[in-house]
């Protein structure tokens, strides 16, 4: 039952968003953390933007507003292992040598579009490298700040209130609950 | 009353620790409840259980450093963020595994009552009559009508909620209004039962969160962070209900950071005298003296505590005469299933955490049906609408992943195996007297592993789920074996079981060990055989005949 499964705890606990749990349950082992990743200011920034290009400002505030670098930042420090610390920091580096190569700019300088076509095709390359790695091989570098972004977006405080519907006390079950089209999905704990 | 003694010591502050310190308080004995770990106070000590999710650091996963200090935590859902410090520190307490053991612990007042499932299930002749009728292991001394008003005494207290059904092999009790089903587990449970002419039965769990308010305590709110400790104190644990009454007499004095190291056994009246701890604190060690003794330290610490008691008279400890004590370890083997989609209910959604889901009581091996194992299994399992966050690996990004994010995914129904293990001999602990923890005193080896007869009732759950699910209308139906590891159903048994025979059992039918009668042990090392359901209740009851049995020898003269 709910106590019974890793997975489906995790995703009681992430609001019923099994986002990151797979990954950290699977891909976080026994290795020890390697401290701090020696992000900068700048790196701080730029993960900001990559998350909000991926979770953007629309009729609700979007990633950058709920600080997701330094989330990001802070889950990689302590709860990634060392080699998936590395495959996040060089993984960042190559993001800033491919925006110069592609884009000839820095992705802060981008617009909009850019940025957005950018990542889409970053976001591709992951899904095509997710079906064919192995179980044990790392998570592409993208992956890993995607399932930050949105594990750190619906559970922030804007992402649970203002995005979803956040009922910290709901008092009573109602298992036939209407529902139409468009309605938000329920922030969970 | 001089001040190291007590008409009564408790080993423990679990569930069925919490039970004997009431019992005995009520009926006006002066008891003195040990606990090993710190205490933790209802409410005031539950530090995550009104925090909002972003207030979570990292949101209840796991840190590294959590990881390297909880290896054996880290193994199933029990490291979280959330709540790991309220599982044992596996530093200062290690065992050791000659077979992989997952032993989940919880070291400080309530024990395991804080953390546990909540479901709770009467046994019925079925499982009290299985060990004589296919002889695994030894007879029960008792059988339902020998506990019936106890399991009556101990809904009407912790407050069950569930719904009668009138099933021979799962009793009805005394329960407060049942959780509801949601649509899908209701349309799920009525094809189930008409696709197997009333023969298989899916009902809501009975589940120790109460419905309506109850002894000061309010109904479940429906969160489902039990699991924090609840603020509301709407499930059962020694904190919300057993501890309150207990202390509500003026009898009790709790006293944390206790280690009993042994139990004193005077040879001459072949009685206990009282226990011997260790301060977890200052190292320093006390001696306590009572009438009676209850032993309540969970299934491997009780039997633990046995192993070193009166080991001048029997080198294996109290209660080993029989050759028993320590054997017959037993759980229950889970975590496989089928699960699936439903179509056709988008209009419907769910409002509200249920703490609880739906249970399939046991089927095989009842009346004419017959299978190629002893015994059987129940699933547990519910309907629930998903995330669309489960997809977010192959989603788009931008305005499109957010919106997609943001709506309810598919309805679907899911069911796990929860089987019984056999009372095997050869399952056992031992004490490992090299190896000691961190006062110093010897440690727990498990030895213990499933065999043939789990194995064959583990494919059989494997292809019953799917067909009942498949048969129900579940789309995509998929099975799972996730593995099961002995010990991760956290229902440790049978370490100095009852029986009809002081040779071949610790304990007689009202818990007393045969080898010093003023000593009951009443958590799961009682227990004979296992059956399928979730254990926690049937110790509650048995602790609450027991203590009444224990006070009216007393008040004979008989101890």
């Amino acid at each position: 039952m709910n106590r019974r499964d890793a997975l489906s705890r995790v995703a009681l606990l992430m609001g019923g968003a099994v986002i990151g749990a797979e990954f950290f349950l699977s891909g976080c082992k026994n290795e020890k953390a390697a401290g701090t990743l020696g992000l900068t200011a700048t790196d701080i920034s730029l993960l900001d933007e990559i998350g909000e290009a991926i979770i953007p400002t629309t009729n609700t505030p979007g990633a950058k507003a709920v600080q997701i670098g330094k989330f990001m930042e802070m889950m990689v420090t302590d709860c990634y292992d060392a080699r998936d610390q590395k495959v996040f920091v060089d993984g960042l580096k190559t993001f800033h040598q491919k925006t110069g190569e592609l884009l000839k700019k820095d992705f802060i300088s981008a617009t909009p579009e850019e940025r957005k076509k950018f990542i889409q095709a970053l976001n591709d390359e992951q899904v095509n490298i997710e079906k064919t790695k192995k179980e044990s091989e790392p998570s592409h570098y993208f992956r890993m700040m995607k399932e930050l972004t949105c594990l750190g977006y619906f559970s922030s405080e804007i992402g649970a209130t203002k995005q979803l519907r956040y009922v910290e006390t709901p008092g009573k079950y109602d298992g036939s609950f209407p529902y139409k089209k468009g309605d938000r999905a329920f922030a969970t704990s | 009353m001089s001040e190291n003694v007590y008409d009564a010591i408790v080993i423990g502050s679990g569930i069925s620790g919490g039970w004997a310190a009431k019992e005995l308080c009520e009926k006006g004995l002066k008891v003195l409840m040990l606990e090993r770990g710190e205490n933790i106070e209802h409410v005031k000590d539950y530090v995550n259980a009104t925090k909002h999710p972003w207030e979570i650091p990292h949101r209840g996963l796991n840190t590294q450093e959590m990881i390297k200090d909880y290896p054996v935590l880290n193994r199933d859902y029990t490291l979280n963020e959330t709540n790991y410090k309220w599982w044992a520190n596996e530093k200062d307490c290690p065992y050791e595994e000659k077979k992989p053991f997952n032993w989940f612990r919880g070291y400080h007042v309530g024990g395991r009552s804080l953390m546990w499932g909540r479901q709770s299930y009467r046994w019925s002749d079925l499982d009290f009559e299985a060990n004589a009728k296919d002889g695994f292991g030894v007879d029960w001394p008792i059988r339902y009508k020998d506990i019936e008003k106890w399991y009556d005494y101990a809904e009407t207290f912790a407050g069950i909620s569930g719904s009668l059904e009138g099933l021979p092999q799962l009793p009805d009790g005394k329960f407060m209004p049942p959780m509801e089903m949601n649509i899908v587990e209701k349309d799920v449970a009525a094809r189930i039962k008409k696709n197997y002419n009333n023969e298989r039965t899916m009902i809501i769990g009975r589940t120790a969160n109460i419905t309506q308010p109850h002894n000061g305590r309010a109904n479940c709110q429906y969160r489902n962070k039990c699991w924090l400790g609840c603020p509301f104190g709407a499930y059962f644990s020694t904190q919300s209900a057993t501890l309150p009454a207990a202390q509500k007499t003026g009898n009790l004095t709790v006293r944390p950071w206790s280690i009993v190291t042994r139990i004193l056994y005077d040879k001459n009246t072949k009685k206990a005298t009282g226990v011997e701890i260790i301060d977890a604190e200052n190292n320093k060690t006390y001696e306590y003296k009572s009438k009676i003794v209850f032993v309540n330290a969970s299934a491997l610490n009780s039997a633990w505590v046995l192993m070193n008691s009166a080991t001048d008279v029997w080198e294996g400890g109290l209660g080993s005469s029989s050759g028993q004590l320590g054997h017959n370890v037993m759980d229950h083997h889970f975590k496989l299933g089928a699960s699936g989609i439903m179509e056709g209910y988008d209009d419907k959604y769910i409002y509200g955490r249920r703490a609880n889901g739906i249970y399939i009581p046991r089927f095989q091996n009842i009346g004419k049906d017959k299978r190629d194992y002893l015994r059987g299994y129940g699933y547990q399992g519910g309907g629930g609408r998903e995330s669309h966050l489960n997809n977010i690996a192959e989603a788009s990004i931008g305005a499109e992943l957010k919106e997609a994010m943001s709506e309810p995914g598919n309805w679907t129904m899911g069911i796990m195996a929860f089987g019984e293990i056999l009372p095997y001999h050869e399952n056992k602990m031992i004490l490992n007297k090299d190896k000691k923890d961190k006062w110093g005193l010897p440690t727990i080896e498990l030895d213990c592993e499933i065999k043939d007869n789990e194995q064959k009732m583990r494919k059989d759950m494997m292809s019953e789920a799917e067909a009942m699910l498949t048969g129900a209308g579940v789309k995509k139906v998929h099975t799972y074996d996730a593995g099961y590891t002995f010990g991760a159903g956290i229902h440790e048994m049978g370490t100095a079981r009852m029986g009809k025979d002081p040779k071949t059992s610790v304990l007689n039918g009202n818990n007393q060990v045969w080898d010093a009668p003023n000593v009951f042990v009443t958590d799961g090392a009682c227990m004979t055989s296992a059956a399928c359901v979730n254990p926690s209740l049937t110790y509650m009851a048995l602790t609450a005949r027991a203590a009444d049995f224990a006070v009216s020898e007393l008040k004979k003269g008989n101890l």
